[in-house]
C-alpha cells in the first residue's frame, strides 16, 4: 500500500473534484446533459477509488456500510414520497404541478426532488456492490 | 449517398474489431479492460449520435463501474480461460450466422439512417420536441421526459436497481462460504 | 448499390450475433456476461442510432436550433444502461458464489462436480 504514493496524493486532490463534477451533474440535470443516473454512478466512482488506493477498511469507516444501506432505501422513498406529496395536494401520482403556486416551478422541485432521489440510490448503490464484492476477497481469504 | 458522416463509419468499425478481439482473447483480463476500451468506443459513437445524456452514463458506467465490478469478480475467481473448455463449435456458429442473415434481411425494410420521416419521429417525440418548454420549462427534455413525462418508468427502473442490490447483499453479504461442493475436499461432512 | 444509409443496422446485428455466439458456444460464464454486455450495447446501439435525425443536434432546448434528435431513445436507454449493470452486478454475484461452491466457473467442470456430487 505505501508504494502508491504517486497515486494517493493524486487522489486526494482527484477525488473531491470528482465528487463535486457529480455534484453539479446532478443539479445541473436539468439544463445540460446530466442528472441522477450519471451524478449516482460519478460519486459512486469516486467512493470506490477511495477504497482501492486508500484500502477497504478506511473507505467503510468513511462510508459505513449502514450509512449506505439507508441511503439505498431514503432514495427510493424520496421517489415515491414525491408521488405521494403530489396526491395528498390534490395532484395525480407524480403530476409535479401542484408542488408549487406556479406549475413550472412545481416541475422544477419535483424533477430536482426525484432526481435527488435516483442519485442517492445509484451511487449508495453502487458503492455497496463493489464493496460487497471487496468485503468477499477478505472474509474468504 | 452520404446518409453515414465518414467518422460513424470508422467508429462503428472499431465497435465490430473490438467486439472480435475480446471473444477471441482467452486472458479474461485483457478481455475485461477491452470491454472498457469498447464501452469508452460506444460512447464517443452516441456523442456524434447526439445522445450526450446516454454517452455521459455509457463512459461512467461501462468504461468505470462495470469493469471495476468484473475486475473484482475475476479476483475471486479464475483471470484465464480454460483452452479445454473452448475449442471451435460449428452448431452455434450456424445458429448464429442463420439469425443474423436473417436480421439483415429484415433491415432492407428499415428506415435509413437520419431519416427524418422515419415512423419513430412521427409518433409521441414531436410532442414531447414542442410542449416540453410549456409543459415542464427544463431545457434538457432528455431530463424533462424521464423524469416527469415518463416519471413511472424511472420510479420503476430505481426499484429495479434497489432489488439488484439487495439481491447482491443477499448472494454475497453474508459470512458462511457453503463448501459442500467443493471437489478439493470430498465428502467431509453432511454426507446428504 | 451498396445503400451505407443502412450500415448501422448492420453492425448493430454483427455484435448482437457475436454476444449471441459467446453465449451459446462459451463455457466459461465470466466469458457468458462478457457476451450479454456486448449484447446489450447492441440493443442501445440500436435504439439511439433509430432516434438519429440528419441534421439534428443533441435534445437540449436553445434558441436558433429547430431539428433535434428523437429524445425518447436515449430516455429509455439511460436508465437501460444503470439498471444493467445493477443486473451483472447480480450476475457476477451469482458466479462468485458458483466459484465458491464448485471451485470452478467452467460450465463443463461444474455438470462434472455434480455428477460426482449425485453418484455418491
Amino acid at each position: 500500500m505505501t508504494s502508491h504514493v504517486i497515486l494517493r496524493v493524486l487522489l486526494k486532490l482527484l477525488i473531491p473534484v470528482i465528487m463535486l463534477f457529480a455534484l453539479y451533474v446532478q443539479f445541473h440535470g436539468d439544463y445540460g446533459p446530466g442528472g441522477g443516473f450519471q451524478a449516482g454512478v460519478i460519486f459512486g466512482a469516486g467512493m470506490i477509488l477511495y477504497a482501492l488506493i486508500f484500502g477497504l477498511e478506511p473507505a467503510l469507516r468513511v462510508f459505513s456500510p449502514n450509512v449506505l444501506r439507508t441511503l439505498v432505501a431514503a432514495g427510493v422513498m424520496l421517489y415515491g414520497g414525491v408521488g405521494v406529496a403530489t396526491i395528498l395536494f390534490g395532484g395525480n401520482f407524480l403530476d409535479y404541478d401542484v408542488l408549487a403556486h406556479d406549475p413550472h416551478h412545481g416541475q422544477h422541485l419535483g424533477i430536482l426532488l426525484v432526481e435527488l432521489g435516483v442519485g442517492l440510490t445509484v451511487a449508495a448503490v453502487m458503492a455497496t456492490i463493489f464493496f460487497t464484492f471487496a468485503g468477499r476477497g477478505r472474509t474468504d481469504a | 449517398m452520404s446518409d453515414l458522416p465518414g467518422i460513424h463509419l470508422v467508429l462503428f468499425t472499431f465497435l465490430a474489431v473490438i467486439a472480435i478481439a475480446v471473444i477471441r482473447l482467452k486472458d479474461l483480463f485483457a478481455a475485461v479492460m477491452l470491454m472498457g476500451i469498447f464501452s469508452l468506443l460506444s460512447a464517443s459513437l452516441f456523442t456524434v449520435m447526439d445522445a450526450v445524456d446516454v454517452a455521459f452514463t455509457e463512459a461512467a458506467v461501462g468504461a468505470g463501474i462495470s469493469t471495476i465490478l468484473m475486475l473484482a469478480t475475476l479476483a475471486l475467481t479464475d483471470s484465464e480461460e480454460h483452452p479445454a473448455h473452448n475449442r471451435f463449435r460449428v452448431v452455434p456458429l450456424l445458429a448464429v450466422l442463420a439469425t443474423g442473415g436473417a436480421l439483415v434481411y429484415a433491415t432492407f425494410d428499415m428506415p435509413r439512417y437520419g431519416d427524418p420521416s422515419a415512423p419513430i419521429h412521427h409518433y409521441v417525440a414531436p410532442h414531447y420536441l414542442e410542449h416540453t418548454d410549456d409543459d415542464i420549462g427544463v431545457p434538457n427534455i432528455v431530463t424533462a421526459v424521464l423524469a416527469s413525462y415518463r416519471g413511472y418508468d424511472t420510479w420503476g427502473e430505481t426499484t429495479v436497481i434497489l432489488t439488484a442490490c439487495v439481491g447482491v447483499l443477499l448472494l454475497l453479504g453474508g459470512h458462511a462460504v457453503v463448501e459442500r461442493f467443493r471437489r478439493t475436499t470430498p465428502g467431509q461432512e453432511d454426507g446428504e | 448499390m451498396l445503400d451505407l444509409g443502412l450500415y448501422n443496422y448492420w453492425v448493430v446485428i454483427f455484435l448482437m450475433m457475436t454476444g449471441l455466439y459467446v453465449v451459446i458456444s462459451r463455457g466459461n460464464l465470466i466469458k457468458k456476461v462478457i457476451g450479454l454486455n456486448i449484447f446489450q450495447v447492441s440493443v442501445i446501439m440500436f435504439y439511439v442510432s433509430m432516434g438519429k435525425v440528419r441534421g439534428g443536434t443533441a435534445p437540449i432546448l436553445a434558441e436558433g436550433i429547430e431539428v433535434y434528435s428523437n429524445p425518447l431513445p436515449h430516455v429509455l436507454m439511460l436508465t437501460a444502461i444503470v439498471v444493467g449493470v445493477a443486473t451483472s452486478a447480480v450476475a457476477l454475484a451469482l458466479i462468485v458464489r458458483i466459484k465458491e461452491a464448485y471451485g470452478t466457473i467452467e460450465e463443463d467442470e461444474i455438470r462434472v462436480v455434480e455428477g460426482e456430487e449425485e453418484a455418491r
